[in-house]
C-alpha cells in the first residue's frame, strides 16, 4: 500500500494550520454587518413565563432587536424535533412535549431560553440582556428520576402523564424468568451512571447571514453533521427551504455527540437573521454549554444475573431508569435503548436477557448522545456485574469472563445484535500479559507494606458502530438512514479531490481519508485534498459519530475509487493500446503487466478531460460518487485492565498502570488510532473518578463550570499502555471496525472494579471522588 | 473609551477600546489574531495562553490596561517564517492534538514551562505544570510526549544559542 497508505502513521495533514494559529472555527469568522446575539434565559428550572418586557433593553445602545418565543409561535417556527420514535411495550408511541425554540409560556430547566437581544457587539448584547425584564410564577421542580417518578410530582408535559416518556422493554422476560427459576446463583447489584457534561472545549457557536435577494440563508455552524442539520432545519422548522439553506460546519473543536445535535440557539440565530435583515453571531460561554449542550448517561438500573453451578451464565434482568432531562433531544430516544440494551450481551454467551427500559423527564437540560452513547451504561452495568460476580462465586474475574466469552462466530444475541467476528479470549490474554496479572498479588502485599490499598479492575467491553444499516435502523424507529456518500475528483492535472459526508472534528481525516486513495493509486497524500462540511460542496452525509467514519464513510470513498480505477484502466488501456484487464496501478502510474508500457495517472487524467482520444461512447471526466450503506453494525471489542492504589488517610485514588488491548480490524493510522484510545480512556477515567453534573432539588445546575465541574487534567491521568489484537471485519470492504469510543466505553468499569477490589466491597458509585472512596471504606471498617 | 499601545508579535499597536476590554478580544476582535482561544470564562482551560514579557498568560481574564506597553507574543507569532518553533513541531509530530482548539495555549503554555525549567523535564513535571490546560481529545498521553520531546529539542539550540 506504500508508506503513506493504508497501516502508516503518517503525521497529520490538518495539523500545520492548528498548530500555527490558523485554524477556522466559527467564532472566527467575521462577516462583514454583523450583529450579535445573547439569550435571556431562565434562572428557574420550572415556571410559568408570565410576561417579557423589553422595552429598556431596546432602548439600549447599539441594540438592534429584542426577539421572544412568541414571535417564534408567530412566524410559525416549529418546534424542536426528536428523530428516532421508539414505542412503550403495550406498543404505544412515545410521548413527546412540545420543545420551542425559545419558551413562550413555561420554563422546564435552568437556562432554558426566552428571549434573545440581537446587539452590535457582544458585550453590548449581553447588557442588554440583563435589561430584559422577565416575571416568572415558579412552579415546582422535578430535579431527579427518583422526583419526577413519585406519586404527586411535579408535571413537566402534559403529553406525559407521571413524566413517563416510554416504558419499554427487550428480549424474552418468560425465558429469563424460568432460567432465574433454575439458577444455582444470583448476583444482583445497583447501579448509577452519573451524568455527565460533553464539554467539547470549543463552545458551540453559529453565523447566520440572509441574502434578501436571493432569498437564501447561510449557516456556518460547530456541527458534526451539517447535512443533517440542514434536513432537519429546513424539513421541520419552517424558517428556511432546504436548497435555500447552506450549512457550514468549518473547522470545530470537538463534538463528542454533543454537536450532531440542533439546539434553540442555532435555530434562532437562523430565524433572527432575517427577522433583522443582518447576520447574526452567537458564541456560546462555558456556562451556556453546561446549561444547554445536551448531557450524557444518567441511568439507575437494578441488574441480576443468574448463573449455573459451573458458574456459566443463564440470564440477565435488568431494569433500568433513564433521564430524558426536559425535553427529548433529537436522537435521545434511541440512547438508553437501542444503542444500550442490544449492547448487554457485551462478550458473553447469555442465553436469555430481559431488559426493561423506563425513560423520564426531569426539570434539566435534555439529555442525549455523549461519546459512546448507551454502549457505556451497557458495559458498565455489565462489567460491574461480570466483577461483583466474580467475587461472590469466589472464581478469578477474568476466569469467569473466559468461560463465558463467545468463541463462535456469527453470533446471534438475545438483544438484536449479531455479533460478526471477534477474537476475546487473545485481547484478554494480551492484557493479563501487559498487566502482568501474575504478579499482581506481589503489588498488592508491598502496597500495603507503604500503606497503599492496591486494586486491579478488568472490563471486557463490546460496543456496536459503524453507524448503521438504514433497513434495519429504519425498522427500529430512526427517522434518517445511516449511509454514507462519497464524491472522487480527479482533476485534469492528476492531483484528488474527496467529497465526504463524513465530518473531522479532531479526528483526522484529512490524513486517513487521504491515506486510502494514496494508497491504491500510489501516490502522496499531499495530492489528494479532503473536502467536508459544506453543504454547498458536498452533496449530502449523514456526519460523524458512532465512530461510523472509517467503516461507513470511508467505504464509500472505496466504493467510489474502485469506479474511479475502473474508468481510468480504460483510458489508460486505449492510450497504450493494450487490453483492460492487463493494466495494474503502481506508484501513480498505469502500468501493462509484464511489460514497460506505462503511463502516469496525470496523463490518464488530462485525457479524460481533454477527451481528445478516448474509447468510443466514453463521457470525458474522471469523477465518480459512491452511497454505502452498511450490512451490519461493527463490533470492536478489547480488554482493559486498570491497577490502582488508593491512599487510605484521604481516599484519593491514583491510577497506576492501564493496559488496553482493542481489536478494531484493520488500523487504518495506527498513531491516530491511539490517539483516539487515548482521548476515549481519559473520558472514562474522568466520568469513573471525577465527572459529575450535580442538579440541587430545585434544577438548580451547581456543577456548572470548569470550577465546580472536574474535568480529567493532565496531571489525572497515567501514560496509557494500549496494544491490539485483529480480527478483521468482514462487514466492509476495509475491515475496520472503528475506534473513536472504545476508550469511552470501556475504561469506567475497569477503574470503578480495581477500587471495589481495593477497599474490598462493591458500596462505590461514580464519580468515586476521595470523599467517597473514604466513606466507603469506613463502611467497610464499621462491617468488619 | 482608552487607548492601549503595546506590541504584539514584534509589531507596535495602538487601539482605542473600551475599558473593560479583555485581552483576548483585542487580540481577536480587533487585531484579528484568532489562533487564541476562549474555552470558558472562569480561567481554567488554558486556550487563551499568550506570553506577555515571556511569561504564561491567560488572556481571558487580562484587562487590555494591564498590558500597556507590554510585549505579547501568541500563537502566530512563534515561528520564524515557514519554520515552526521546536515545540509546534513536536505537537505535530507526536499527535499532540486533535481538534486544535485548545493546542495554541497548550503550546505557548508548554513553551514557557520548557523556558522555566531550562529543558530538563520529567514526565510527572509536565503533568503537574499542565494542570491549568484542559484538553478533551487527547487525554495528554500525546501531549506529554510532544512538549518532552520539544524540551530535548530546545535544550539543544538553547545550548547552541
Amino acid at each position: 500500500m506504500g508508506v503513506e497508505g493504508i497501516g502508516a502513521s503518517v503525521v497529520r495533514k490538518e495539523d500545520r494550520r492548528f498548530i500555527t494559529g490558523r485554524g477556522r472555527y466559527v467564532d472566527d469568522i467575521k462577516v462583514l454587518g454583523l450583529t450579535h446575539a445573547h439569550f435571556v434565559r431562565s434562572p428557574h428550572a420550572h415556571a410559568k413565563v408570565v410576561s417579557i418586557d423589553a422595552t429598556a433593553a431596546k432602548e439600549m445602545p447599539g441594540v438592534v432587536d429584542v426577539l421572544t418565543g412568541q414571535q417564534l409561535v408567530d412566524d410559525k417556527i416549529g418546534n424542536l424535533i426528536c428523530g428516532w420514535a421508539v414505542s412503550s411495550k403495550d406498543g404505544t408511541p412515545m410521548k413527546m412535549g412540545a420543545w420551542p425554540a425559545m419558551a413562550p409560556e413555561v420554563v422546564r430547566f435552568a437556562g432554558q431560553a426566552v428571549a434573545v437581544v440581537i446587539a452590535e457587539t457582544k458585550n453590548l448584547a449581553r447588557d442588554a440582556a440583563e435589561a430584559v425584564v422577565v416575571t416568572y410564577e415558579e412552579l415546582p421542580a422535578a430535579a431527579s428520576i427518583k422526583a419526577a417518578i413519585a406519586p404527586g410530582a411535579p408535571q413537566l408535559h402534559p403529553e406525559a402523564p407521571g413524566n413517563v416518556v416510554y416504558d419499554w422493554a427487550i428480549g424474552e422476560e418468560k425465558a429469563v424468568n424460568d432460567a432465574f427459576g433454575k439458577a444455582a446463583n444470583v448476583v444482583s447489584l445497583e447501579l448509577v451512571n452519573n451524568r455527565l457534561v460533553p464539554n467539547a472545549m470549543e463552545p458551540r457557536a453559529a453565523i447566520a447571514e440572509y441574502n434578501d435577494a436571493e432569498e437564501h440563508f447561510t449557516l456556518h455552524t460547530t456541527s458534526q453533521n451539517p447535512h443533517v442539520a440542514r434536513l432537519v432545519l429546513s424539513a421541520f422548522y419552517n424558517i428556511a427551504q432546504e436548497h435555500k439553506l447552506r450549512v457550514v460546519a468549518p473547522d470545530v473543536g470537538g463534538g463528542f455527540g454533543s454537536k450532531i445535535f440542533i439546539y434553540p440557539e442555532e435555530m434562532v440565530a437562523l430565524w433572527a437573521s432575517k427577522k433583522v435583515r443582518r447576520p447574526v453571531k452567537w458564541t456560546g460561554d462555558r456556562s451556556e454549554a453546561f446549561l444547554t449542550d445536551a448531557h450524557g448517561r444518567d441511568h439507575v438500573s437494578h441488574a441480576e444475573m443468574a448463573f449455573d453451578a459451573n458458574n456459566k451464565i443463564l440470564a440477565l434482568r435488568v431494569k433500568t431508569h433513564a433521564n430524558f432531562g426536559a425535553y427529548m433531544s433529537l436522537f435521545s430516544s434511541s440512547v438508553p435503548t437501542y444503542l444500550y440494551a442490544t449492547l448487554l450481551s457485551g462478550q458473553y454467551n447469555i442465553p436469555a436477557i430481559y431488559a426493561e427500559v423506563m425513560g423520564v423527564y426531569t426539570n434539566t437540560t435534555p439529555v442525549d448522545a455523549y461519546r459512546g452513547a448507551g454502549r457505556p451504561e451497557a458495559s458498565y452495568l455489565l462489567e460491574r456485574l461480570m466483577e461483583t460476580s466474580a467475587r461472590q462465586l469466589k472464581v478469578d474475574p477474568a476466569e469467569l469472563r473466559r468461560i463465558n466469552f463467545v468463541t463462535q462466530f456469527p453470533h446471534q444475541t438475545p438483544v438484536i445484535m449479531a455479533y460478526d467476528t471477534g477474537d476475546f479470549g487473545a485481547s484478554l490474554d494480551a492484557a493479563l500479559k501487559a498487566i502482568d496479572y501474575a504478579g499482581f498479588p506481589a503489588r498488592k502485599a508491598k502496597a500495603k507494606t507503604e500503606g497503599k490499598l492496591r486494586g486491579i479492575g478488568f472490563s471486557c467491553y463490546i460496543e456496536a458502530c459503524g453507524i448503521a444499516p438504514s433497513k434495519a435502523v429504519g425498522s427500529l424507529g430512526a427517522g434518517v438512514g445511516l449511509w454514507e456518500s462519497a464524491e472522487v475528483r480527479v482533476n485534469p492535472v492528476g492531483t484528488i479531490e474527496v467529497l465526504t459526508g463524513s465530518h473531522s472534528h479532531g479526528q483526522g481525516h484529512e490524513t486517513t481519508f487521504a491515506q486510502l486513495v494514496a494508497g491504491r493509486l500510489g501516490i502522496s497524500v499531499d495530492q489528494v485534498q479532503i473536502v467536508h462540511g459544506d453543504t454547498d460542496k458536498v452533496q449530502f452525509g449523514m456526519g460523524t459519530y458512532g465512530s461510523r467514519s472509517a467503516a461507513v464513510g470511508m467505504s464509500a470513498i472505496f466504493k467510489a475509487m474502485e469506479k474511479i480505477e475502473a474508468k481510468a484502466k480504460k483510458i489508460a488501456a486505449h492510450q497504450l493500446e493494450a487490453s483492460e484487464e492487463d493494466i495494474v496501478i503502481e506508484n501513480g502510474e498505469f502500468k501493462v503487466t509484464g511489460t514497460d508500457k506505462s503511463i502516469a495517472l496525470p496523463m490518464v487524467a488530462l485525457a479524460a478531460y481533454t477527451a481528445h482520444n478516448l474509447p468510443d461512447g466514453m463521457e470525458p471526466g474522471l469523477k465518480e460518487g459512491a452511497f454505502y450503506d452498511p450490512t451490519n453494525f461493527t463490533f470492536p471489542a478489547g480488554a482493559y485492565v486498570c491497577e490502582v492504589e488508593i491512599d487510605p488517610g484521604t481516599g484519593k485514588t491514583e491510577i497506576i498502570d492501564f493496559v488496553a488491548v482493542d481489536d478494531f480490524g484493520r488500523l487504518i493510522n495506527p498513531m491516530i488510532v491511539e490517539g483516539q484510545v487515548h482521548g476515549g480512556l481519559t473520558q472514562g477515567i474522568g466520568q469513573a473518578l471525577l465527572e459529575g453534573a450535580i442538579y440541587d432539588d430545585n434544577g438548580q445546575l451547581v456543577t456548572a463550570s470548569f470550577m465546580d465541574y472536574a474535568m480529567p487534567r493532565a496531571d489525572d491521568v497515567p501514560s496509557f499502555k494500549l496494544s491490539h489484537t485483529t480480527t478483521l471485519c468482514p462487514g466492509n470492504p476495509l475491515g475496520v471496525k472503528g475506534c473513536g469510543e472504545a476508550g469511552a466505553i470501556g475504561s469506567s468499569p475497569a477503574v470503578i472494579n480495581a477500587i471495589t477490589d481495593a477497599i474490598g466491597h462493591n458500596r462505590i458509585e461514580m464519580p468515586a471522588t476521595p470523599g467517597r472512596v473514604w466513606e466507603a471504606m469506613q463502611l467497610q471498617q464499621a462491617a468488619e | 473609551m482608552s487607548t492601549v499601545k503595546l506590541t504584539v508579535n514584534g509589531k507596535a499597536v495602538s487601539a482605542d477600546v473600551e475599558d473593560r476590554t479583555l485581552l483576548v478580544q483585542l487580540l481577536r476582535e480587533t487585531l484579528n489574531l484568532t489562533g487564541t482561544h476562549v474555552g470558558c470564562d472562569t480561567s481554567q482551560c488554558g486556550a487563551c495562553i499568550v506570553h506577555i514579557d515571556g511569561r504564561a498568560v491567560k488572556s481571558c481574564t487580562t484587562l487590555v490596561g494591564q498590558v500597556q506597553g507590554a510585549n505579547v507574543t501568541t500563537i502566530e507569532g512563534i515561528s520564524r517564517g515557514d519554520e515552526l518553533h521546536p515545540m509546534q513541531a513536536a505537537f505535530r509530530d507526536n499527535h499532540g492534538l486533535q481538534c486544535g482548539y485548545c493546542t495554541p495555549g497548550m503550546i505557548m503554555s508548554s513553551i514557557d514551562i520548557v523556558n522555566r525549567h531550562g529543558g530538563d523535564l520529567d514526565e510527572d513535571t509536565v503533568r503537574h505544570e499542565l494542570e491549568g490546560n484542559i484538553c478533551r481529545c487527547t487525554g495528554y498521553h500525546n501531549i506529554v510526549k510532544s512538549v518532552l520531546d520539544a524540551a530535548s529539542r530546545m535544550k539543544v539550540s538553547m545550548a547552541a544559542e
